[in-house]
């Protein structure tokens, strides 16, 4: 009787334990079937809900500790560190100096051939207030949510890198996909060799850069930046650094990348909520920095252009570089360091054609005023910029205008 | 009649507070999410399923054990961003299976606790990696060094939670 009883009780929980299996097992089916039915599912909701509070309340309690602690009670090498991070801020600023030029020039080039940029016009910083708890699921919450204009597929970032995009919005929280997620991907391409492919996570937890063709060169080492073509991330952010090169599947190369951002200690991101495409303006001070030259030449007074006949019979020997008025170089003067109608349309040399570099000034429009009868005060005037030392100098810094 | 309450007497079945049933597990989950914040390593570790084990062998009724597998799973589904039902489906076995085997042999000493959780954790990732491959083409594989690893990190720490959990216990 007992036996039977053991029996009966031994198949009713088998049913029940086929219950549930089957139950989950037809949820999963439907789950897959309609992965994107666009909300967010109520036990998703109430799970989230229960956890990320206390998740929160935790986090903000640490770091309210951990601030005062380190604020106003541990400062310990604090002077040690200042005068470190003054000359750190030194070496800094002449290293801007160089970059601000660079990207000045950028800026005017841009300009010149009409590029969109794309600008982040507004972020939001968030804390890291939990994980999924799940070696498989590389995501992370943050303490921002739909109240704080969070919205899905928004970048996530820090400044060393991408960190990933905005998953699913709750009120307060949000869910964020991590590069290093089989599930996720960014469109990349390699700084120097600007070969362009995709990333993706591996199932551990490394990240892959895709469809790079075996037959092309990547040196590990190369930094690997986005490429924007995912629509997600702007271009031009730091993603990471070649680790490996190995060969692929299917004629591609396998590009292991590692990421910039240390994804597995990430406290603080920062949420890119708005990109703007727009195409750079020149601003008035943005025409680069003033060459001495160019100050010289605008206070000095200018020369009358000679008769066009007169020009006409010297065949070409007259500067005709057309700067006169600007006291402007011509680019091809900027160049060669030398006059550049010193050869005609006929290929002789004009009478006044001077290889040395000590005639180039004669040719040039400073030269040209310089012979002028009234300039004298006014170019003393002007600081020490002696005419040969200008001339020696303006094949590098010229540029074309 | 002998045999019987000898039985009887070698296997304990214990109850616990509603307070209990519900808030370990929920800490578990918590603990959980939060710790891999401040400790990645943590990762490794899966609190709720050594929730579910003691749970399960403790009650000694796998329908008991299967369904509160299938609520924590499912709760832990939930914090992810995969589909629901992945841990439930493993859970719900592994609560099943635990059950049925506390029913039978001995698993009160900290040998047997930690062989036990070693066995169910590989069992739980294997039904886990083969549920999320095949029902949900997730692309997963699996790694013995990492399995092994983790399955020894979790019998050693769950023979630590096991001894903390005793003390909540009521016959």
């Amino acid at each position: 009787m007992e036996n039977v009883l053991s029996r009966v009780r031994n198949t009713l929980n088998l049913i029940v334990l086929a219950a549930v299996l089957v139950a989950q097992v037809i949820g999963l089916a439907v789950q897959v079937k309609r992965p994107s039915d666009g909300g967010t599912r109520l036990i998703r909701v109430w799970a989230i809900s229960l956890v990320t509070p206390i998740t929160r309340s935790i986090i903000h309690t640490q770091d309210w500790f951990t601030n005062s602690w380190r604020n106003y009670i541990w400062l310990r090498d604090a002077r040690k560190e200042n005068e470190e991070l003054k000359d750190e801020i030194a070496q800094m600023k002449m290293q801007q100096i160089r970059l601000v030029e660079d990207a000045g020039q950028a800026h005017r080039l841009q300009v010149l051939l009409g590029f969109k940029e794309q600008y982040i016009s507004q972020t939001v910083p968030a804390q890291v207030i939990s994980t999924t708890g799940s070696e498989f699921s590389r995501a992370l919450y943050i303490d921002k949510g739909a109240k704080d204009g969070i919205a899905a597929d928004m970048p996530v970032v820090t400044p060393e890198g991408i960190v990933g995009k905005v998953l699913r919005v709750f009120p307060t929280s949000s869910l964020v996909l991590l590069i290093n997620d089989p599930t996720s991907g960014a469109g990349v391409i390699l700084e120097k060799s600007r070969l362009q492919g995709i990333l993706k996570g591996q199932a551990n937890g490394t990240t892959v850069m895709n469809n790079v063709m075996s037959d092309e060169k990547v040196q590990p080492g190369e930094r690997v930046i986005t490429s924007g073509g995912d629509r997600i991330f702007p271009k031009g952010l730091p993603v990471g650094v070649v680790s490996n090169v190995g060969p692929g599947q299917d004629l591609f190369l396998n590009i292991r990348v590692k990421p910039a951002a240390t994804l597995n200690k990430i406290e603080e991101v920062l949420v890119i909520t708005k990109i703007e495409d727009r195409t750079p303006e020149l601003t008035p001070g943005d025409n680069g920095p003033k060459r001495a030259i160019d100050i010289l030449a605008q206070r000095l007074p200018t020369v009358a252009p000679p008769p066009p006949d007169k020009s006409a019979a010297t065949d070409g020997a007259k500067p005709t570089t057309g700067t006169a008025a600007t006291g402007k170089p011509a680019p091809e003067l900027a160049k060669s360091g030398a006059p550049t109608n010193s050869t005609t349309a006929s290929g002789t040399k004009p009478k006044t054609a001077d290889s040395t570099a000590s005639a180039a000034p004669r040719k040039t429009p400073l030269a040209d005023t310089s012979t002028a009868p009234k300039p004298v005060k006014e170019a003393q005037a002007v600081p020490a910029v002696k005419p040969p030392a200008v001339t020696a100098d303006k094949p590098k810094d010229a540029q074309p205008q | 009649m002998t045999i019987s309450q000898a039985k009887q007497e070698r296997i304990e079945v214990y109850k616990f507070n509603p307070a209990v049933t519900i808030g370990v597990p929920f800490v578990a989950l918590v603990m959980q999410a939060f710790i891999p914040v401040k400790l990645s390593f943590f990762h490794a570790f899966d609190l709720p399923l050594i929730v579910t084990i003691f749970f399960a062998v403790a009650r000694r009724s796998p329908v008991s054990g299967c369904l509160t597998g299938a609520a924590i799973g499912l709760f832990q589904d939930a914090l992810t961003h995969q589909p629901l039902g992945v841990y439930g489906i493993a859970k719900s076995v592994i609560g099943y299976a635990a059950s049925s085997l506390g029913a039978k042999i001995d698993v009160e000493n900290p040998g047997s606790r930690l062989l036990m959780t070693f066995g169910f954790f590989l069992i739980h990732e294997a039904i886990y990696i083969t549920v999320a491959r095949y029902l949900v083409a997730m692309n997963l594989t699996w790694l013995w060094g990492r399995e092994l690893r983790d399955a020894f990190a979790n019998a050693v720490l769950a023979v630590v939670v096991f001894a903390l959990l005793d003390k909540v216990k009521q016959q």
